[in-house]
């Protein structure tokens, strides 16, 4: 029996889906910015916040040629270890602050030096091409390391669909500013947005990938929802995340940190044991997931991709190139 | 009160303050048995020990002020006490620096050290209260008579070095360093208010 009662409530009174929305992300933003001004306290609020947080697994992703073997560095470290300033200056502050980030809806603007300026959704950009699991070391330029299974593409597939003009000799990504749901940028630590940038020959390099997911699952908040920039043989800080635009450009692109620290941080900032950093021994490295006897261990040329980039560079100069 | 009485509970208020400053040990032995010193465990124990060996530090140079601008002497019997536990975390310190971190690989030390100016502040200042911890003793005190006053500044460029150390350290976010950095001036210049406080006074007379 079909029961056709007439709704009680006009139309009008419904509010529109969006509305709703935005007025869940201000009420969400607003318990961000509270749990950002208890930061102290944020520990034992912790386990109540993390159950709205859900895990969401990949269903279907290829292996790939270019994964390395080596022991892979635990979830839980990946996940709570993490430069992510976006969220707050220390390693636990980003799996803390991050958990009321929205990652969708989501759009990534292609700009510059294109036959035509295009908008792509998050959704779309799964759709590209398959998606494939990379096992890639990650070294960062603090000294350490580590071992982790990206789920994504080759940043050439977006490239060429994205169009560029012969102009186009860089590739800059942006990361998303929004100091509402990333409480980190009401501090001026770094001018936001965050900004990267590579050689167009680097940024069409196979190893060159956009990742967005880790452990098979959906890239979580903390590593750079929905989608971020993995260059296995630079510093950790080249993988700009929470991408919202790439511009093709015909000059040097000026990134976040050449900004912050121009004597530090290099435009190429490579993997390189022989250029040392004023703070950092560069000659070693420290795998996290080790435990507190583990001795540290060799830091490799192009932290061991040498094979596949090495040729990028060759008649450069790479201390005066760092 | 007799001198009896305010002997023992000094004495009483001493062994307090010996225990209260060996909580940051235990805490860091507790989080190393229960695996959860998270996923770097060795900065983790540098980063703890090198700030409870700056904590004891600023709390070592806080007993002078707080002697001469609360009057009450007996302040002055817990700096020897605090300094030591300044030297023992300072210790740890350099510990887990050579044997976690850098597994007594003296080539590489050797490289960190004169490579990077944080490394080497941090360094000279740890040789540096060397001397300091060892002529703590009653019996040296005595031994060294005024030069034991003259080497024991030696805690002022210690400090300077010290915050120094953690400023250069920082990678961009210097809240951290600069509060340690306000505090040790703010005590510096406490005690130069309190040297030249009759020269205040008489400016304040004369007007």
């Amino acid at each position: 029996m079909l029961i056709n009662k007439q709704s009680d409530i006009l139309p009008s009174e419904i509010t529109a889906k969006e509305a709703f929305e935005n007025r869940r992300t201000l009420i969400k933003a607003a318990g961000a910015s509270l749990l950002t001004a208890s930061g102290i306290f944020t520990g034992l609020v912790s386990g109540s916040v993390k159950a709205a947080t859900g895990r969401q697994k990949i269903n279907a992703y290829a292996k790939s040629k270019y994964s390395t073997d080596e022991k892979l560095t635990p979830y839980d470290d990946v996940t709570s270890y993490n430069n992510y300033y976006e969220f707050g200056t220390s390693k636990t502050d980003p799996s803390i602050e991050s958990r009321l980030f929205k990652p969708t809806p989501w759009t990534v603007s292609i700009e510059g030096a294109v036959k035509k300026n295009k908008k792509i959704g998050i959704e779309d950009i799964y759709k590209l091409t398959p998606l494939e699991e990379r096992i890639y070391r990650m070294r960062c330029v603090e000294g350490w390391s580590m071992v982790i299974p990206w789920v994504g593409f080759p940043l050439a597939k977006l490239i060429q669909w994205a169009e560029p003009t012969a102009n186009a000799k860089y590739v800059e990504f942006t990361s998303l500013s929004d100091d509402l749901m990333m409480p980190g940028q009401r501090m001026n630590v770094l001018d936001w947005p965050y900004v990267e940038g590579l050689r167009m020959d680097e940024a069409m390099n196979p190893l060159t990938l956009l990742a967005v997911g880790l452990y098979g699952e959906m890239l979580p908040n903390q590593n750079g929802a929905p989608m971020r920039l993995v260059v296995p043989w630079k510093y950790g800080f080249k993988g700009a995340k929470a991408i919202v635009k790439i511009r093709f450009t015909e000059t040097m692109p000026k990134t976040a940190w050449m900004k912050a620290g121009p004597n530090e941080y290099g435009f190429y900032a490579n993997v390189n044991p022989t250029v040392d950093h004023p703070r950092w021994t560069q000659s070693s490295e420290r795998r996290i997931g080790g435990g507190l006897f583990s001795p540290r261990i060799k830091t490799q040329m192009f932290n061991g991709y040498a094979e596949q980039v090495g040729q990028l560079y060759s008649g450069m100069d790479l201390i005066k190139n760092f | 009160m007799s001198d009896k009485y305010i002997k023992s509970l000094i004495l009483y208020i001493k062994l307090l303050v010996f225990l209260l400053s060996l909580i940051p040990l235990f805490r860091l032995i507790y989080l190393g048995f229960n695996d959860a010193l998270g996923a770097n465990p060795i900065e983790f124990v540098e980063r703890s020990t090198g700030t409870w060996a700056l904590v004891f530090l600023m709390l070592t140079l806080s007993m002078t002020p707080i002697r001469q601008w609360s009057g009450i002497n007996s302040f002055i019997q817990f700096r020897r006490m605090l300094g030591l536990f300044m030297f023992f975390y300072a210790c740890l310190h350099i510990i887990s620096y050579l044997w976690l971190d850098h597994s007594f690989n003296l080539n590489e030390i050797f490289k960190d050290i004169i490579k990077h100016p944080y490394v080497l502040v941090g360094f000279t200042a740890f040789l540096l209260l060397i001397p300091l911890a060892i002529t703590s003793t009653k019996a040296m005190m005595k031994r060294l008579g005024g030069r034991w006053k003259l080497l024991h500044r030696l805690i002022y460029l210690i400090g300077l070095l010290a915050v120094l150390h953690f400023l250069w350290l920082v990678k961009k976010d210097l809240t951290e360093p600069l509060v340690y950095a306000s505090i040790f001036f703010s005590l510096i210049a406490l005690r130069f208010i309190y040297k030249y406080r009759t020269h205040f006074k008489l400016s304040l007379v004369r007007r």
